[in-house]
């Protein structure tokens, strides 16, 4: 027999050699043996950093979509085609990124959820509610509304609201070429968007994060800038469920949540329309969002951003870089109030 | 038990390990640098929690391991949170200035910041010797700066998420516990027993 120790002997190997008759406490179960009781302490040792490094993974780790995935050549090349008027020449975002960081509440707050439920998006059949202030209501569908017009490419600045920023070559039509055809009445000033409001199909409005479903609008005037685009697709391609499919808004000088996704009507009015930020935070987003570098938002200055891909910030232009084209849409206007 | 602190230390510092692993391999996904300060400031509310766990635990069952492992969990969380601001810094150039617009103007900041403050001097009198040079009492005192540190971190993350607060309030619902056993164990069992008195072991 060798050694019987208690655990309070274990720290004084000293004692190993002298075995002392009155301190031994058998207790059932306790080790004998000191490699045994190595053994057993290197077993807790690695159940206990397994268990509290597991666990902290597993509440905290939120890893940004799987990176092998998709890992395929950008399909838009600007080499295949001359630059057009309102085309930035600024490095494009890798297909990869620009369909894996997505805001998209529909499907989730995080930026990995679209990417990952977007499969859920049935995108056709699809049709487009146009009604209101028109003197052509209808009901179209996507494809048929699609072939109204010759698409084009357009490459983009996104700069959202959070600070951060994207160069997006869309596949798509200008807006007001679709307004022009639904002949506005005069009592027109405002086009409403409204998107998808399917639960199945998008998990996130289970949840009442936002009031569902997502509405934004522009200003006729601004819906009918040449900036204003339809797009239908991205880098050459149909556009990704978590990109807005079938069919987005972009307005490029204004902050992403402006360019609403997956849109099933479009209503023009002669009230300005709720849209759905103003009404979940009214103080901190509103109707215009023009992309503002003098404006910080509450939580945080909007003075710089991160293009995607970068590692440092860059300054903000005043209207995304688009100031030339839109300020004067904004004349006489006080931006500070009109956010 | 010697294992024990050790085990802590490892596991607690695995994420580390495993941020830098995601950020070499690009598994942050398309924005690194919010990933990772989402990340290390999730982890340091997560070991200031656990940290604060100890005692209520060690009351509820009278153990006394979780006694023994809250200094090292309240340190990891003091790197965490220390960590996180400094890729905050990077973020933002290492302007100082910016900084200290961000930290006066927007309470979002104020709070995390300040959070972050309230950590330094727990962190500076970790050691037993600090604990003997200002008395078990003070030393008592002080560090339940942690209890102000913790629910201004969880504020920090709630004013800082811009829509969805449901992860934030189960935070703020796990602290809110916590303080609630502290409350109801200890006051009771105050008088007749000597300040900081452990438990009887069984």
């Amino acid at each position: 027999m060798t050694d019987p120790r208690t655990p309070e002997d274990q720290t004084q190997p000293s004692e190993l050699q002298t075995p002392d008759g009155q301190r031994r406490i058998l207790t059932p179960g306790s080790d004998l043996n000191p490699r045994r009781e190595f053994l057993r302490s290197a077993a807790l040792f690695t159940g206990t950093v397994a268990a509290l490094g597991g666990g902290l993974e597993v509440l905290t780790r939120r890893p940004g979509a799987g990176s092998a995935e998709a890992q395929a050549a950008d399909p838009f090349s600007r080499a295949d085609r001359p630059l057009g008027p309102y085309d930035t020449d600024e490095k494009v975002t890798p297909y990869q990124q620009a369909t894996t960081y997505n805001n998209f509440y529909e499907f989730g707050t995080d930026k990995s959820d679209p990417a990952r439920l977007a499969r859920s998006l049935k995108t056709r059949p699809w049709t487009v509610r146009i009604d209101g202030e028109v003197r052509k209501p209808q009901t179209v569908d996507i494809d048929t509304l699609q072939s109204w017009f010759p698409l084009e490419d357009r490459v983009y600045r996104m700069r959202c609201v959070e600070g951060w920023s994207m160069v997006m070559p869309w596949l798509g039509f200008p807006l007001a070429g679709l307004i022009r055809r639904l002949e506005p009445t005069s009592k027109a000033k405002y086009v409403q968007f409204t998107a998808l409001l399917d639960p199945k199909q998008f998990p996130g409005q289970r949840q009442p994060v936002l009031k569902w479903p997502y509405v934004e609008g522009l200003r006729l005037d601004e819906a009918l800038h040449p900036l204003s685009f339809m797009a239908v697709g991205l880098h050459g391609r149909a556009l990704p469920g978590q990109n807005g499919a079938p069919l987005r808004l972009v307005v490029p000088w204004k902050y992403g949540f402006k360019n609403i996704k997956s849109i099933v009507r479009i209503t023009l009015t002669e009230k300005q329309p709720q849209t759905t930020w103003a009404l979940a935070a009214p103080q901190e987003y509103g109707f215009y969002a023009n992309v503002n570098p003098a404006v910080p938002h509450p939580r945080w200055s909007q003075a710089t951003e991160r293009r995607i891909g970068e590692l440092g910030r860059r300054k903000t232009l005043p209207f995304n870089g688009y100031a030339d084209e839109v300020a004067s849409l904004y004349r006489g206007m006080d931006l500070r109030k009109n956010f | 038990m010697g294992w024990l602190v050790p085990a802590v230390t490892v596991g607690g510092l695995l994420p580390v390990a495993v941020l830098i692993l995601d950020a070499l391999s690009g598994a942050l996904g398309a924005n690194p640098i919010q990933r990772a300060t989402l990340q290390t400031g999730l982890l340091t509310l997560v070991l200031l929690i656990l940290s604060l766990a100890c005692t209520p635990l060690r009351l509820l069952t009278g153990w006394t391991w979780p006694a023994r492992i809250r200094k090292t969990l309240g340190l990891l969380a003091f790197g965490y949170a220390a960590l996180h601001f400094l890729i905050y810094l990077f973020d933002h150039g290492f302007d100082l200035a910016l900084m200290t617009e961000d930290v006066l103007k927007r309470p979002f900041i104020t709070a995390g910041f300040t959070a972050l403050l309230l950590l330094v001097p727990l962190a500076l009198t970790s050691t037993p010797r600090a604990v003997k040079r200002l008395g078990f009492q003070r030393w008592t005192r002080l560090h339940q700066l942690s209890y102000v540190a913790v629910s201004l971190g969880a504020l920090h993350y709630y004013w800082g998420v811009k829509q969805d607060h449901t992860p934030p309030l189960i935070y703020a619902a796990v602290i809110a516990t916590l303080f609630l056993i502290r409350f109801l164990k200890r006051r009771p069992a105050r008088p007749g027993r000597q300040a900081g008195s452990r438990p009887a072991k069984p």
